[in-house]
């Protein structure tokens, strides 16, 4: 058999075959994955009568509208939206702002304690969130910070990753002639980061801002527990609780759901080389 | 400086010379103190959020307290907490699932995601561009999202599944083979204690794979060409090429993607806690630690139990994370 196959008369159409093969699977892959996606949006054209047929319905159905007024019935839907936007958004800024500062004293500074802290940082990483999930709640809650935004954000600033790839990032694109030079021309320290530092840490800015930004937007742990009124609660939250509503509007909810990926799924697909190839360097390395 | 109107000269230079020595040493711990002002948001938030709950968690799982009647309410209790926790057959109930769970879900993850990578490499870089797009698109939604859409799609009646299921028996060509299915219809995907594990690990399976796959995929981009190449004119085949070169070179690659779904499986929480429609239906087989965890913390509000049953995981995940790291620990950061 192998005998045949080697045969240079055939190579040719082993070889088709081969591709063949290799992109059936890379194609069922796609199609695996991206599925579940297309059929919560197909759904979400569906009341609860075409969708709990008995036969399966793979064609779109007309109550798309309906189900967009059924989602604000039963959701405070765009508040939700918006409340994510603000969590995620604040949470974003303000970690570019801590990771790159930390990370670039990390990398530069030779000082007292810089191995602790990056000792520190690492470790933290491995520490899984529910386990710092009660400590968290309880010192939001002597902060007085229950249920509000900014107990659901700031924690997460400082992210171990992103001040690990900042880090490396200014050990690897920062040149220490150029911190020497802004520092004979006069420049103060905050100066030097500010204006010569932080423009060059560009790229690696971008991932980092993505990375956190999908962090919060996603988050369901941490504002579960703390924020408790409605008009407070994220997306995800809101999502979540329709289930425990007798006779779900499952369209309805669907459309929320597809709703809910589109922002995280528009910033991927604009930045999806530079994400991917951030996280995997920041990781890897 | 009006001073300096009324002192003769030789005394002003003095102060003079005071005030400038003074002005260096001010800078000079102003210089001296330029990191500790740029790491001083990793100290404050940190310490906060941190270090002092940690502590407090030690102090908290000895004590008996209930959050809503006030930190005043905290009582001593010694180690009985975490005598209940251990002697709790949930807990030990909780700990196997998890441990199921993050078998089922995480090995399957690495097996289909190294060869999907190595095919993937194979491919130009557009290509590849596109398809690592597809397949990490699942990662970076929220898993509240996907479990919301598979919570759907696993319905007994009506799901996805179910519906091809029944298809598939009573299709014409394809009856002969999976008629049998039609016995256990409807199957109850996430209501059936035995199934739950089964369901809920293949929405990890699937939420991660690709994520895997991109780092498998960096790895392999860091292998010389010439290397294959060399082997390709040892007469090695495809798949000796796979096994001699790709697998050994890609060990760190291969050790770091593992510690992170030990890590990540081992605090399952949300695919559970959705698929479940928060723990409500079929709680005893799909019930993770983290989840056991929220409902003593949150549903029970015994916070004390619930600090020491955070111990016991964080023991846990230490043991099993350290195993591997003893294990494979050396071999797998050789590379490195």
């Amino acid at each position: 058999m192998i005998r045949i196959l080697e045969n240079e008369h055939y190579q040719r159409g082993v070889y088709l075959a081969g591709k063949l093969i290799l992109w059936f699977i890379l194609l069922l892959g796609v199609v695996i994955t991206v599925f579940p996606f297309i059929w919560s949006a197909m759904l979400s054209t569906h009341d609860r009568s075409t969708m709990f047929s008995s036969t399966l319905t793979l064609q779109l159905s007309d109550q798309l509208v309906n189900n967009y007024h059924q989602l604000q019935q039963i959701m405070p839907f765009w508040n939700a939206m918006f409340n994510s936007m603000k969590v995620a958004g604040l949470g974003t800024l303000f970690s570019l702002l801590f990771c790159s500062m930390i990370g670039y004293a990390l990398a530069v500074y030779q000082f007292r304690g810089r191995n602790v802290i990056f000792t520190v940082m690492i470790c933290s990483m491995m520490i899984p969130p529910v386990l710092t999930l009660i400590p968290y709640f309880m010192v939001i809650d002597a902060l007085g910070l229950t249920n509000t935004h900014l107990a659901v954000w700031l924690p997460f600033t400082i992210s171990p990753f992103g001040i690990f790839l900042i880090r490396q990032y200014v050990v690897a694109s920062v040149p220490r002639e150029l911190l020497e030079a802004a520092k004979l021309d006069g420049a103060s320290e905050f100066r030097t980061y500010w204006s010569v530092v932080l423009p060059l840490l560009r790229p690696g800015l971008a991932t980092l801002a993505i990375v956190q930004f999908v962090m919060l937007w996603n988050n369901f742990l941490h504002p579960l527990v703390i924020l408790n009124s409605r008009e407070m609660q994220v997306i995800t939250q809101v999502l979540r609780s329709v289930q425990s509503i007798p006779n779900t509007p499952w369209g309805a909810v669907m459309l929320g759901t597809t709703l809910s990926i589109l922002p995280l799924l528009v910033i991927y697909l604009l930045s999806s080389k530079q994400m991917i190839s951030g996280l995997t360097s920041g990781a890897v390395k | 400086m009006s001073r300096n109107l009324d002192v003769s000269p030789e005394v002003s230079d003095v102060v003079r010379a005071a005030d400038t020595a003074k002005a260096d040493n001010i800078k000079r711990l102003w210089n001296k103190s330029t990191p500790y002002w740029f790491v001083s948001p990793y100290l404050i938030i940190f310490g906060v959020f941190g270090v002092f709950p940690i502590f407090f968690m030690v102090f908290l799982s000895f004590h008996h307290w209930n959050p809503v009647a006030g930190l005043g309410s905290m009582r001593w209790v010694g180690l009985e907490n975490y005598e209940l926790a251990l002697t709790d057959p949930m807990l030990w109930q909780a700990m196997w699932n998890t441990l199921v769970m993050a078998l089922l879900s995480g090995i399957p993850q690495h097996l289909v995601a190294l060869p999907m990578a190595y095919l993937l490499v194979s491919l130009g870089a557009h290509a590849r561009h596109w398809l690592t797009t597809a397949y990490f698109l699942p990662y970076i939604t929220s898993t509240i999202a996907v479990s919301m859409i598979f919570y759907i799609m696993y319905s007994p009646q009506s799901g996805l599944i179910n519906h091809m299921l029944r298809a598939l028996a009573d299709g014409t060509l394809t009856s002969w083979a999976f008629g049998w299915i039609n016995n256990f219809m409807p199957i109850a995907w996430l209501q059936e204690n035995s199934l739950i594990r089964y369901s809920v690990s293949f929405v990890v399976f699937w939420k991660y794979v690709g994520f895997n796959i991109v780092i498998y995929t960096a790895g392999l981009a860091t292998i010389p060409n010439d290397l294959y190449e060399a082997a390709k004119i040892d007469g090695a085949s495809s798949f000796q090429r796979f096994r001699y070169i790709a697998l050994p070179l890609m060990r760190p690659f291969i050790f770091f993607a593992v510690t992170l779904t030990i890590i990540g499986n081992m605090n399952l929480f949300e695919e559970p806690f959705v698929l479940t429609r928060g723990l409500q239906t079929a709680a005893t087989n799909g019930m993770s630690i983290s989840n056991y965890l929220y409902r003593v913390a949150w549903e029970w509000l015994d916070m004390g139990s619930a600090a020491a049953i955070s111990w016991i995981l964080f023991l846990v995940i230490g043991t099993f994370t350290g195993l591997y790291f003893w294990l494979f620990g050396r071999k797998g950061l050789e590379g490195n």
